[in-house]
């Protein structure tokens, strides 16, 4: 399959690939509260990566038969679950950076913008709920914190590439929306009494990574796991 | 499917018994009455109003939500139930049913 680099279909690997991962947590999470409100999130981005691989191609031949080297999704969000205080942590991360993208795209002209005039709204949901628990799980118990605060440092190495301009969205101000992405996730590490991660952000390899169709170790078991049934029988229905 | 690890083996043993039960009331539209949901587990009220939106209002079902703690709830016993609510049965002059109801009139 040939695949061409748009912004629908980065943006939409994004929310399919973190899609697929929130709903592993079907049947494992903590309580069955926690259970529906990831599930809800999950369907949310579904429905996201749904309308932006629409724009981009066939939404199930882009889904189920590309190979792994042809995926843009950022290499944060296809980090497997861990513990609940990385998926929150991963959660964090993404929806801050979804969200302010999202809320730049909607009043332009770009053929994103009924997409990420709707979605912000849900994603501003998405952050909330991160929010949230960071807080409760940095300021709640000994155990809490130290899960969360090695969470957040574990993932601090992917969210470099969150501000690589986008092949094609090169009229976002990037460097605008990593400076409100810093200040904003300052503030609630702050608040929820947790310390900003130091270190390097380059991803796996570099900066890049995933956008490039380069993607970490756990990433080729997702797809096993997303595309198997689709494979194995072609054009399968019930 | 992915394995659990032991740290969410533990976490879903041990969850569910600490949080506190919270009545769930939601207001369908403007002019209606919040009416009583369900209920659910939050560790506290702002987790229990997220928890609230996931559950009862996911398919468009309201435009307000309380919670109240399920133990600040009073509740009528049901060994009282004669005394409380038998002696109303036979007094059907307190039923509105001796006028019309106008055409075009709702929730009366």
């Amino acid at each position: 399959m040939n695949i061409t680099a748009t912004p629908a279909l980065t943006l939409g690997d994004d929310a399919l690939i973190l899609s697929h991962r929130l709903g592993e947590w079907a049947g494992h999470a903590p309580v069955l509260e926690e259970e529906v409100a990831l599930a809800n999130i999950a369907l949310d981005l579904l429905g996201q990566a749904r309308v932006l691989l629409s724009l981009a191609g066939d939404e199930d031949e882009l889904t189920y038969l590309r190979e792994e080297r042809q995926f843009r999704n950022l290499q944060l969000v296809e980090q497997p679950n861990g513990d609940f205080a990385h998926t929150i942590a991963r959660q964090l991360y993404f929806s801050t950076y979804q969200e302010l993208l999202f809320d730049h795209l909607a009043p332009t002209e770009s053929e994103l913008a009924p997409l990420a005039g709707k979605a912000v709204k849900e994603v501003a949901y998405h952050r909330d709920h991160a929010h949230q628990w960071t807080l409760r799980l940095g300021d709640g118990t000994d155990e809490s914190h130290t899960r969360m605060q090695r969470a957040l440092d574990s993932l601090w190495q992917f969210t470099g590439e969150l501000f690589e301009p986008v092949e094609g969205l090169e009229t976002v101000p990037w460097s605008a929306l990593h400076d409100d992405w810093t200040t904003r996730i300052n503030a609630t590490l702050e608040q929820a009494t947790l310390t900003v991660p130091e270190g390097p952000r380059h991803g796996a390899w570099r900066a890049g990574a995933g956008r490039q169709g380069l993607h970490t170790e756990s990433f080729g078991r997702l797809l096993a796991e997303m595309q198997h049934l689709h494979r194995s029988h072609p054009g399968a229905t019930w | 499917m992915t394995t659990p690890r032991p740290a969410d083996t533990a976490a879903t043993a041990a969850a569910p018994t600490d949080w506190p039960l919270w009545e769930v009331f939601v207001r369908s539209r403007r002019g209606l009455s919040h009416t009583h949901a369900g209920s659910l587990h939050a560790p506290d009220a702002e987790m229990a109003l997220r928890n609230a939106r996931d559950l009862y209002t996911r398919r468009s079902e309201g435009v307000s939500i309380w919670v109240v703690p399920s133990a600040q709830v009073t509740a009528s016993s049901p060994d009282e139930k004669d005394s409380f609510f038998e002696p109303a049965g036979d007094k059907p002059y307190r039923h509105p049913t001796f006028y019309e109801i106008p055409d075009g009139v709702h929730h009366l």
